[in-house]
């Protein structure tokens, strides 16, 4: 990682499914792998046995009890938001498996 | 060189809870479109997720029933791909820390006929997580049509280790597995509604050899035939290739029904990154021990240790268990039965035969093995049928009478009995005149029945029976025959 | 009463509860100020003058009625565009969500319905509130009321705008990494973020969920307090919400609550990168509660360096997460050139987005990605901790720690544009706060030499606002920088 860190743009810009012109990408780039070269100071702390912090407080077993039913939404509500719809269903163009 | 297949199986299992995994819509197979839906479930802008806990016992009860371990903590994560079911485009999952870790399943294996049991092994289980389920995308001829109310339904996510080396294994696996799950009444784990999903994961390696060899996924294999199909073919197509000199690419295939044969998925070409991380959205859960003691202790006995218990105490045949034993409300039936009367191989015999017969003539689907909690009779009906034939009071053969009478009216047998006046005739006096009116009557049967043919002797009893609508003591009138042509 | 708009909520609400004046004439004094300012300040994106005031009417029917709701009864809030309010649009900014209405409440806008709030327009902010100065807004630039040709900072710089502006009596922001501290301290105003979950997140539309808080803008540090107050909830809708521990009757428990306090100074918060006016400024009011008798301990925060590079990996990789439910699908834009699966998603996503949003998603999705997970979000997960702990140790010894808000004033619009890791840095003396989940308040602490407002951050312990608010109170009291206006 202490190599100039670069970013292959076009393989994370297809997982992130965001489209770029090349103009973008190119000036993403550059700006990105200077980005990641500042990142590079995280190399400097020792880290060794330290628990990893996913949340910003040590909560545990927040839950819903009881299984019950609430409130649903009519169609409407979906469909009066949705781009493309028919028939209270939601309509993409076909997707190929 | 001969090759050996390497079989492992993904199966999720639809947890049978009243609502959503993380939020409070409800859930049931059939409904309307997006009627089952809400904020959360939609993935609307600010909405955030929350557990339900009935989706986390049902898991750990599942687990424990299938020999896990349960953790002592168990954390969520976000699986991240796109697609146009999943509305927020990340699934909730348990990737680093499941619920429940290992475990192992007893499966069954068919026996060179039906009616002898096959040979018992074990197949080991990875884990089982949870997960949150995708909608239902319905292709049309130009577009495609989202339904979201099954979008966020709890699923468990069983993952064997790659353990089985045949379609034959794999399918005694899974209806091994699916009835251990409806005996926990974890889910119903009909296949057609989507509750049991199966994907397999084949491989082949030379004979003798360990190394696992490239594996393809199936997808989609909705029935438990299309599985063995689908298996079937995998195997024969890696032998081709193997054969022939090639090697296997490791991808995803789905099996078409109508060809009866798989294809690589497209849109799975792609290199899995799903970028696992922990969801901030949830927090984790540690699992409270005493409780999975009363889990456990909550644990309905397995129907293959259901069914050595019936043969060995109960002495009762591998024809009798092996219908018996894969219904959970049949076993509970036959059971309350013999605390009325303690004759099992008799009540067996009228569960498995009689019972079945006529709840599967009676439902439409002709599947009945789920409806003994709907039919009119109870186990004291057929605990006390059997009684009253083994105390002589009514024949077996009005026994069958009574039986489909109880089964239409509920009534109890007795009163069956007493009502149509169908109680044994042991009145000799009536049924030596009987006799005596049928030797006379049939001189043919009579010499034969003295040559030595035992059953020319039905033909005289015939005219008997039918004189005494069938009430005459079978034993009594077998006995008196015999004395009377011997004697006479 | 030409100047109702730069009133406290303690000022109207006296007002109010004396009969002296109506919450419609504070709304229509708040919606006149608006309608004079706002082409300059560019604060709102949408407002509904008409619906604000049948809210102020109902408040004023509530009052005479005798049954007022409180303090904040009757008084006009501006909300910031990432927060859910029932049947208004959240497009937080952002062209992707433009013609989005939300169809139910966030909590905490539900809470302040309870208290008889006014909801009052949508407030500009960075797009998705990605950004330091508002420049990232999809539809319009914020400039600064004390110097329009300057930025309000960001991401809420519409709220913290709108405030010195006099457009609103007070208004709601979200701080992820400083998002509201930073703005208020740059338009000379009161910021306020809580410890990590004691407001509700539910409607709050995720950046980074781990980090993300609601909380207010206000003229005064009791303001803030009251509105703190209201919002407070443990939400059943948000997991990581949590019940509110110590005092939490903030406002009156801040003119108790004299101290002498222990105050911590960390040193590497005054090294390199901070401008000269800004230093002085804070060492200033360092030495003004060192006069009133607070102890002034020299402490240190040695992983400070390093929260820039662990905030920039944990908040894009969540938010490269929480965006993905921005598809084109059920809701929001959808590309015209969306043929497939595959473009439906690429090209929805690259129209809706901006470049900022673009450029955030593309680093949290890398450093997800395989094989750099453990490198980088991994390794800055446990850095993260280290942060955390270096607080944990530094309050051992203090009530709260004092440092500047943001290493220099407002810059001139345009100037950081092009370099995003420049525009990073501003946020460096905010983000350990969220990182470490700490309640933090900016208070006006004096102005440079070409009149541009300077903030004073102080950062309280763990559920510690009620001691947070009154260490910034005994300041903001004694020097009363809230009385001035920016001239418009």
């Amino acid at each position: 990682m202490s190599e100039t860190p670069h970013i292959d743009i076009d393989y994370v810009a297809k997982l992130a499914r965001l489209d770029m012109s090349e103009e973008e990408k190119s000036k993403l780039g550059s700006q990105l792998d200077d980005i990641l070269g500042y990142f590079d100071k995280l190399n400097s702390v020792d880290v060794e046995g330290v628990e990893p912090m996913a949340h910003a407080h040590r909560v545990a077993n927040v839950w819903r009890e009881g299984d019950l039913t609430g409130e649903t939404y009519a169609p409407e509500i979906l469909t009066g938001m949705a781009p493309d719809h028919r028939d209270n269903q939601v309509v993409v163009p076909k997707v190929v498996e | 060189m001969p090759y050996e297949a390497v079989i492992g199986l993904e199966i999720h299992v639809q947890i049978k809870t009243r609502t959503k995994m993380f939020s409070a819509a409800p859930y049931q197979y059939g409904a309307a479109p997006n009627t089952l839906t809400d904020a959360v479930v939609l993935g609307l802008p600010g909405t955030l997720p929350v557990l339900n806990y009935a989706a986390i016992e049902k898991c750990a009860k599942l687990g424990l029933m299938l020999g896990c371990e349960i953790a002592e903590v168990c954390k969520w994560d976000r699986k991240n791909y796109f697609y146009p079911d999943s509305p927020k485009n990340y699934q909730l999952t348990q990737n680093e820390e499941p619920l429940c870790i290992g475990g192992k399943v007893e499966i069954e294996l068919p026996g060179p006929s039906r009616n002898v049991e096959g040979d018992h092994r074990w197949v080991t289980l990875n884990r089982i997580h949870l997960e949150e389920d995708p909608g239902k995308l319905t292709h049309e001829a130009f577009e495609t049509v989202i339904d979201f109310n099954r979008a966020g339904a709890p699923l468990a996510e069983i993952v064997t280790e790659p353990d089985m080396s045949s379609s034959t294994e794999a399918v005694a696996f899974l209806n091994c597995l699916r009835n251990m799950i409806v005996y926990a009444g974890i889910s119903d784990c009909d296949m057609e509604k989507g509750q049991f999903r199966c994907d397999a994961n084949v491989s082949l390696r030379p004979v003798g050899t360990n190394k696992l060899g490239t594996r393809t996924e199936m997808k989609n294999l909705n029935s438990i035939s299309n599985v063995k199909a689908a298996i079937e073919y995998e195997i024969d197509r890696q032998t081709e290739v193997l054969k022939k000199g090639g090697s296997i690419t490791q991808e995803t295939r789905r099996w078409d029904v109508e060809s009866s044969s798989s294809f690589p998925l497209r849109s799975k070409e792609e290199a899995h990154d799903y970028r696992y991380f922990p969801d901030p959205d949830l927090m984790p859960v540690q699992m409270d021990r005493s409780r999975i003691k009363e889990l456990e202790a909550e644990l309905p006995e397995p129907p293959l240790d259901k069914q050595r218990r019936y043969q060995e105490s109960f002495k009762l045949p591998f024809t009798l268990t092996s219908v018996l034993c894969v219904n959970r409300e049949l076993c509970e039936f036959f059971e309350e039965a013999l605390q009325t009367h303690q004759a099992p191989r008799q009540i067996a015999n009228y569960i498995s035969n009689d019972l079945l017969r006529e709840l599967s003539a009676a439902s439409d689907s002709g599947d009945c093995a789920l409806d003994v909690g709907q039919c009119k009779l109870t186990p004291s009906h057929i605990a006390t049928l059997v009684k009253i034939i083994d105390e002589g009071i009514i024949s077996k053969q009005i026994g069958k009478e009574v039986f489909n009478e109880m089964f239409v009216t509920g009534e109890m047998p007795d009163a069956i009995v007493e009502k149509k006046g169908l109680k044994q005739s042991n009145d000799i006096d009536e049924i030596e005149a009987l006799c005596r009116e049928a030797i006379a009557g049939n001189a043919k049967a009579v010499a034969q029945y003295k040559e030595g043919n035992v059953k020319a002797l039905n033909a005289l009893k015939g005219p008997v029976m039918k004189a005494t609508r069938g009430q005459a003591n079978p034993a009594m009138l077998d006995g008196l025959l015999k004395k009377m042509i011997d004697e006479g | 009463m030409s100047d109702l708009h730069f009133k406290t909520i303690t000022e109207l609400a006296a007002m109010l509860a004396a009969g002296e004046i109506t919450s419609v004439a504070i709304t229509q004094a708040v919606i006149d100020r608006t309608a004079a300012v706002d082409a300059q300040v560019k604060a709102f994106l949408s407002s509904d003058p008409k619906d604000a005031l049948s809210q102020a009417k109902a408040s004023d029917e509530r009052r005479i009625a005798g049954k007022s709701l409180g303090p904040l009864d009757g008084i006009p809030i501006g909300i910031k565009d990432t927060l859910a309010v029932k049947d208004q649009p959240l497009r937080c900014a952002s062209k992707m969500l433009e013609n989005y209405v939300s169809p139910f409440d966030a909590t905490c806008i539900a809470k302040l319905r309870k208290a008889g709030v006014v909801i009052w327009g949508r407030l500009n902010m960075d797009e998705f509130a990605m950004g330091s100065s508002t420049e990232n807004s999809a539809y319009q630039t914020t400039c600064n009321p004390w110097n329009l040709e300057t930025i309000p900072g960001g991401s809420s710089g519409g709220s913290a705008a709108a405030m010195a502006a006099g457009e609103a009596i007070a208004t709601i922001g979200t701080d992820t990494g400083g998002s509201i501290r930073q703005p208020a301290a740059l338009c000379g105003v009161v910021g306020m973020k809580p410890t990590y979950g004691l407001i509700s997140r539910y409607g709050l539309v995720a950046f980074a969920s781990s980090l993300d808080q609601v909380g207010p803008f206000a003229r005064t540090v009791e303001d803030a307090a009251l509105l703190m107050e209201a919002m407070l909830s443990k939400d059943p809708l948000d997991s990581t919400s949590i019940a509110p521990q110590g005092e939490t009757n903030y406002a009156a428990a801040l003119k108790e609550k004299m101290g002498p306090w222990k105050l911590g100074v960390p040193q590497e918060f005054f090294a390199e990168g901070i401008d000269p006016e800004v230093k002085t400024n804070i060492e200033k009011a360092i030495d003004w509660y060192k006069s009133q008798g607070c102890e002034i301990v020299d402490i240190s925060l040695p992983h400070s360096e390093l929260a820039v590079p662990v905030y920039y990996i944990v908040a894009t990789a969540e938010a490269s997460s929480n965006l993905a439910r921005f598809d084109g699908v059920r809701y929001g834009h959808r590309s015209d050139e969306a043929k497939d699966a595959m473009t439906l998603f690429t090209k929805s996503r690259g129209e809706g987005f901006g470049d900022e949003v673009k450029r955030r998603i593309i680093l949290g999705t890398y450093v997800l990605s395989s094989g750099y997970y453990d490198a980088y979000y991994l390794r800055a997960q446990k850095v993260r901790r280290r942060i955390l702990g270096d607080f944990e140790k530094a309050f051992e010894q203090v009530d709260a720690i004092l440092t500047p808000t943001s290493p220099t004033p407002a810059f001139k619009r345009g100037e950081r544009a092009d370099d995003p890791l420049a525009m990073y840095l501003s946020d460096v003396f905010t983000i350990s706060v969220n990182l470490a989940g700490l309640p933090a308040i900016s208070i006006p602490s004096g102005f440079t030499e070409s009149g541009l407002p300077i903030g004073l951050q102080v950062i309280g312990k763990a559920f510690g606002e009620a001691d947070m608010f009154a260490i910034a109170n005994a300041f903001e009291q004694s020097h009363g920088y809230y009385k001035m206006m920016p001239a418009l």
